[in-house]
């Protein structure tokens, strides 16, 4: 038998790429390589119910190690590739770890994700100092929460905000510092932005926008305080940044593909060597919806969507990653949950209450529906999401009456459209 | 330790042991259930962990809620009055032995 697969990065997309190879009937040999030292997890609840106290690890394998056994998928925990070459151009090559495993490989996959961007100024190596990625960045922060009374949050992202949330909701004092001038900016269009920074408001969080960070300051190693551009001091005992993510590159350079932030794929997962297929937070794609320009998406259901498709490659079929994108975040008794990307939109149509804090905004392009940022509004997201899938829209001009139901307003496509 | 039993659309059981507090998602999930994907991880989002709920046991496991009504309605392709998401359904002791079929699609 072969060297087989070898899975560089065993998280999210790295394991569905495993299983889905097993699905489709491969039975060569996997391995599935990650640098933590856990079977991979889901990461999503590490700033929710994790972060809470409400989930442990154990609770969030993502697969029985028995599983992974019976369907004769070798993981390696705590390793990481430290090098990797391919033999004649690949697909075969070759890898060694930082344990000094050499592992050969006939079908190269790199699920290797991103790391946290590290926050450049003064004192951000003081401690009390968290950023929140990985099942032990989680394990960390939380102990350091339980005795923290002032939290700064630097980032007005997704994980910032709901680490601001779980912090918040211990009765903690927080204030989250954001650079731009408004909240989740790389994700959501304005009118959410703004309702976040409301919503956060009204439940006691300190929200700052516009807000450089300019140094840390501490006292015997431990921060103390934020420092603004502006002057301003805000005392912390604790200091979660949340300033987006880097792919991890740095294999795929090595190999000499292209990336441009990001491993750059096809829709069918296939890096510039087209032997090799990368899935996940580390690529860069074309829209799966329109394949149009290259998108980097970090989400659950793009790391298996994307994973899938890099399955089928290596099995030889040709499956292009064309889901329509959703995601979703969860802060106080707020559910988010997105369809859809909105970039790009040039109108939009507010459908609900959002004071109320039950609502949903569609986006249109040109008066072609795009997306939906459903507040609590669980069946307006599957309608627009249900609509997307189809192809089908739903008209601007209807949207926003809430006395129908979304679901009855789609329109399906014209045929020959 | 509670059972959950999943039946195939081949008619074929397969008993997992499951963690009281646990949704019946997680626990085909980690054991590799075929037909029970749960993308989302239990977050109501998805609609990929339908499930039917065997007569037996469809008034202990109780209704649908308001989110997982919607999703059901629009998420899944066969709903039935004994449809479910099964990551809302928790794992109690009561359930002991809880039948669910899988649905010919997610």
């Amino acid at each position: 038998m072969g060297a087989g697969t070898l899975v560089i990065g065993a998280s999210q997309a790295g394991l569905q790429l495993a299983v889905s190879l097993r699905d489709a009937g491969d039975t060569a040999p996997i391995t599935l390589v990650g640098e933590e030292p856990h079977a991979p997890y889901q990461r999503p609840p590490l700033s929710k119910a994790y972060l809470q106290g409400d989930a442990e690890l154990g609770q969030l394998l993502l697969r029985a190690p028995e599983f992974l056994a019976d369907n004769d998928i070798t993981l390696l925990t705590g390793d990481r590739i430290e090098s990797v070459e391919l033999h004649n151009g690949g697909p075969s090559g070759s890898a060694i770890t930082s344990g000094g495993r050499v592992l050969s490989f006939e079908r190269l996959a790199l699920t290797v994700g991103a790391r946290p961007r590290r926050l450049p100024v003064p004192g951000a190596q003081l401690g009390g100092v968290a950023y929140l990625r990985t099942a032990d960045d989680a394990a960390a922060l939380r102990a350091m929460q339980a005795g923290a009374e002032s939290v700064v949050v630097i980032g007005g992202g997704f994980i910032g905000l709901e680490a601001a949330a779980v912090a918040r909701a211990q009765g903690k004092a927080v204030t989250v510092v954001e650079a731009a001038d408004r909240l989740i900016g790389r994700a959501v269009a304005p009118v959410i932005s703004e309702f976040y920074r409301a919503a956060h408001t009204r439940r006691g969080v300190d929200i700052r926008l516009g807000a450089q960070v300019t140094s840390l300051g501490g006292e015997r190693g431990t921060v103390s305080e934020v420092r603004l551009g502006d002057g301003t001091k805000i005392p912390a005992d604790l200091v979660i940044v949340g300033i987006g993510v880097e792919p991890r590159t740095e294999l795929a350079l090595q190999l000499g593909l292209q990336t441009a932030g990001g491993i750059v794929v096809d829709r069918h997962a296939r890096t510039s060597n087209p032997g090799i297929v990368a899935a996940g937070d580390c690529t860069r794609q074309p829209h799966p919806v329109t394949g149009d320009g290259l998108v980097r998406l970090e989400s659950v259901q793009n790391a298996v969507s994307q994973a899938k498709a890099a399955a089928a490659t290596l099995m030889g079929r040709r499956e292009a990653n064309d889901a329509v994108p959703w995601f979703w975040s969860d802060q106080y008794d707020l559910k988010l949950q997105i369809a859809g990307l909105s970039a790009g939109h040039t109108g939009h149509v507010v459908r609900g209450d959002i004071d109320g804090e039950s609502f949903s905004v569609l986006y249109y392009r040109d008066g072609a529906l795009l997306a939906v940022d459903a507040v609590n509004s669980g069946a307006d997201y599957m309608a627009v999401r249900k609509a997307l899938t189809q192809g089908a829209t739903i008209p601007a001009e209807t949207a926003a009456d809430t006395r129908l139901r979304l679901r009855e307003l789609i329109v399906p496509r014209a045929v020959g459209a | 330790m509670p059972k959950v039993v999943f039946i195939t659309l081949d008619g074929a059981a397969r008993v997992v042991d499951a963690q009281v507090g646990e949704s019946v998602m997680a626990v085909a999930v980690r054991n590799g259930v075929p037909g029970i994907i749960g993308e989302c991880g239990g977050n109501c989002s998805c609609a990929t962990c339908h499930v039917y709920v065997d007569d037996e046991f469809s008034a202990c496991v109780g209704a649908a809620g308001d989110m997982e009504d919607d999703l059901l309605d629009l998420g899944v392709a066969d709903r039935r009055d004994t449809s479910r998401l099964s990551c809302q359904i928790k794992v109690t002791e009561d359930l002991d032995g809880l039948t669910v079929h899988l649905p010919a699609e997610q």
